[in-house]
């Protein structure tokens, strides 16, 4: 598991319904690409965050696919638009097989 | 200035092949189109391996990401769900020289449409 | 003859030189570049300043007798000393030192005497170009401007600082707002500064949006202050058009660090700016120049101008402009009292450090201009001999004053041509393809014809080789023929060359400073005598 992991998001805690929304997401992580060779000329293994998804009340805001150029530390924002009060849920997938989880809660007025 | 810098600074060679095959690949064979799509990126990079772009395609189902000039030009797929806001997505990625980024948008009708940015990698220089 | 000139010179007068019709409601006042110059300099103006692409032979590409053409300007009278390259030496005898922050300080009252709240407004590269500053951390020309009453400023050498030093000033020591709307955190990408402040004079609501050098973490050290993003962000400064436009505002100033070129596409592309009070590039135009219904306005370096609009802002809108760029003679115009004592302050600790002559020189020293520039020519010599090397680079830095034939070299005069916050020596080797790679990279950010992708200085200055440069090739075929002087063979790229220099951008660059490799090489030198450098080889201008 890659070390120091860390998932950020930022998500207003108040909408009115129907309003739309500014989602920015970041996850702490190397993004190792697979390019590159340590000091004894070994090629470093890939390892990254191949896939991101931003769900909210189990239906899909966004899904993206993530390759080795996407920088370190991969940034994302977006939008979503709701009707409801309920969770957003923010899930990232590790190469390694872990997955990372973020939630959060959003009130509509 | 520009000491002891090793950046790579000039065009990268273009890998035209495979941006070609990948957009070939994500269009099924079809050519796309222009306009509808716009692809927002700085003119040259503050930093080759954090450069801040942004799509947006309104209507858009997907969106795939290809840096031309690096040796695998692929970079991310965006698909909107049902209760995306918008069709505008915003990353950072990595460009291995100056080269074109290119946005390709696959429309809720089927059809495609493409746009491209020139970003320009640089050692760094001497402003004043 | 210089007897005509001496005349000429009595015959201006300080009434001549602030006299203004006073007419609208609206007075702006642009000082710019400044590069921490608080008492009086010579400084020449380029001889070379090639202009590429839409702009060849524009404003402010145009020097010496073809400027003096432009403007109708007369030979060897006052505005040509100011404006022009020629006959410079003669001239600057005649004519004397220009700037000095009394000096300006004497402008700006004289102007709020006729028009009490106009508007100051500073473009930046202030508080970087001195033995003072450097020694203060910029201390001297922040008191210096906060005196002077300035009403906002934007930036760029301000973050060579540090940005701990630089939030420091912003927040404990400056008395006005710190403008950058094209400033942004890495992180979350949200605004570091305010964009844009909102005035309101003579009835009319004014904004006066800031916009910082846009290519500063490639052109300057990016780690000094890591957390930032700049860029021109178009689309931002359109938003923010509008948004001032939004909340009323009837007359829409920028107050810019782009750079000409770049300001005058933006002007072009960004509806709804009325003015711009251009920076970075260092022109002093004497007439504004109009893109669509945006004036661009350029006012100099070092002290040399201050610019003075006059606006007539009526029914919503700008009606019209009436412009001077007022030309800062240092004998001409009487010094400030209040600032002469906080400029003497604070150069009363250094005195000793500034004032020791360490030689002299017979020829002109000066830096501007689009190619090598005597100033540099002296500091590669000065690298290639104290640092061994075969080959020295210098930066295109814009900023650094000027020192006739028979003055003495002090130390304050070094400084004004190297002082800043990274000036280590380097010595380092570089294959023959490298530095063509390099040559190509920076003359691609002079010469790119989209100014967008134009994002610095001069070119490299070079010392030890030659080189032929053909200005409208594209990157990676402009520069051939590279020589190695001392031997007169071609580079060789597969070979292996030590090469010195000084700013690099990178972190943990080592070797001595700049300054005392300079002054060790001037020492030995006694009086300083530089040949004409003909290495450089321009094509297609
Ligand atoms: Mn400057
Ligand atoms: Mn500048």
């Amino acid at each position: 598991m890659a070390e120091n992991v860390r998932p950020r998001v930022r998500v207003p805690a108040t909408v009115a319904a129907g309003e739309t929304i500014t989602i920015k997401t970041l996850i702490s992580h190397n993004m190792e690409s697979g390019q590159r060779k340590d000091g004894d000329g070994n090629v470093i293994p890939r390892s990254i965050i191949n896939r991101f998804t931003c769900d909210f009340n189990g239906q899909n805001v966004i899904d993206v696919t993530l390759e080795p150029a996407i920088s370190r530390n991969p940034f994302f924002e977006f939008q979503a638009t709701i009707s409801e009060s309920g969770t957003f849920q923010f899930t990232w997938y590790d190469d390694d097989g872990s997955v990372y989880e973020e939630q959060k809660e959003i009130a509509v007025e | 200035a520009i000491g002891g810098a090793v950046v790579a600074a000039l065009p990268m060679p273009v890998f035209a092949a495979a941006t070609e095959d990948q957009i070939a690949e994500f269009t099924g064979g079809v050519e796309p189109g222009t306009g509808g799509i716009t692809l927002t990126a700085p003119e040259i990079a503050e930093n080759g391996n954090t450069v801040p772009i942004e799509v947006d395609a309104p209507g858009a189902v997907s969106i795939i990401i290809l840096a031309a000039g690096n040796p695998n030009p692929g970079v991310a797929t965006f698909n909107f769900g049902p209760l995306a806001g918008s069709h505008v997505a915003s990353t950072r990625i990595r460009l291995a020289g100056t080269q074109d980024v290119v946005a390709v948008a696959k429309m809720a009708d089927g059809s495609f449409v493409q746009a491209s940015q020139e970003v320009k990698v640089t050692i760094g220089g001497c402003g004043g | 003859g210089n007897w005509s000139r001496l005349a000429a010179q009595q015959a201006l007068t300080q009434e001549d030189l602030l006299g203004f019709n006073t007419t609208g409601n609206v007075t702006l006042v642009h000082i710019t570049d400044i590069h921490a110059q608080l008492k009086p300099i010579y400084f020449r103006e380029p001889e070379i300043n090639l202009g590429v692409g839409g702009v060849i032979g524009k404003p402010p590409h145009v020097t010496g007798a073809d400027f003096r053409e432009l403007y109708g300007l007369g030979q060897g009278s006052a505005l040509d000393y100011a404006l022009t390259y020629d006959d410079f030496t003669a001239l600057a005898k005649g004519y004397g030192r220009m700037g000095g922050m009394d000096r300006i300080a004497t402008v700006v009252k004289s102007i709020r005497t006729d028009r009490p709240d106009a508007l100051v407004l500073d473009g930046g590269d202030t508080w970087q170009g001195s033995l003072t500053a450097l020694r203060t951390n910029g201390r001297d020309m922040v008191e210096t401007f906060n005196l002077l009453g300035t009403d906002a400023m934007t930036s760029h050498w301000e973050f060579t600082l540090g940005i701990d030093r630089v939030m420091e000033i912003v927040e404990n020591e400056l008395n006005h707002p710190f403008l950058g709307a094209n400033i942004f955190d890495t992180m979350w990408d949200e605004r570091a500064f305010e964009p844009y402040k909102m005035f309101e004079r003579g009835g009319v609501p004014i904004a006066v949006i800031g916009q910082a050098f846009p290519y500063m973490p490639i052109a300057n050290p990016g780690w000094m202050f890591p957390d930032l993003s700049f860029g021109i962000r178009q689309d931002n400064m359109a938003e923010m058009v509008a948004e001032v436009r939004g909340k009323g505002a009837e007359l829409v100033v920028l107050l810019s660090h782009n750079g000409f070129d770049v300001d005058r596409k933006l002007a072009a592309d960004v509806e709804g700016i009325d003015i711009i009070l251009t920076g970075h590039t260092h022109d002093a135009l004497p007439e504004p120049v109009l893109v669509g219904k945006t004036h661009l306005i350029a006012s100099g370096s070092h002290g040399k101008f201050v610019s003075r609009l006059d606006l007539d802002v009526r029914d919503g809108g700008l009606q019209s402009v009436n412009h001077k760029l007022i030309p800062i003679f240092s004998d001409v115009i009487a010094k400030d009292p209040e600032m002469s004592a906080l400029v003497d302050s604070h150069r009363a600790p250094y005195k000793d450090e500034l004032e020791e002559v360490i030689g002299s020189t017979d020829s002109l020293l000066y830096r501007r201009g689009n190619f090598n520039g005597t100033w540099d020519d002296l500091i590669c010599n000065a690298l290639i001999s104290e640092r061994e090397a075969d080959i020295a680079f210098s930066p295109g830095f814009r900023w650094g004053a000027s020192l006739l034939p028979g003055q003495d070299i002090t130390r304050e005069d070094i400084f004004n041509a190297t002082a800043m916050s990274y000036p280590e020596a380097y010595r380092t080797e570089m294959t023959g393809e490298f530095i063509h790679t390099i040559l190509e990279d920076v003359a691609d950010n002079l010469f790119n014809p989209d100014p967008y992708y134009q994002q610095g200085g001069d070119m490299v200055r070079v010392g030890g080789m030659g080189y032929r440069i053909d200005i409208n090739k594209p990157q990676g075929e402009r520069i051939t023929e590279m020589t190695l002087l001392k031997s007169g063979e071609q580079i060789d790229p597969a070979k292996t060359y030590v090469v010195a220099g000084w700013a690099s951008v990178n972190e943990g660059t080592e070797g001595p400073t700049i300054w005392d490799v300079v002054e060790s090489h001037i020492r030995k030198q006694g009086t300083v005598s530089i040949e004409p450098n003909d290495s450089v080889e321009v094509v297609g201008a």
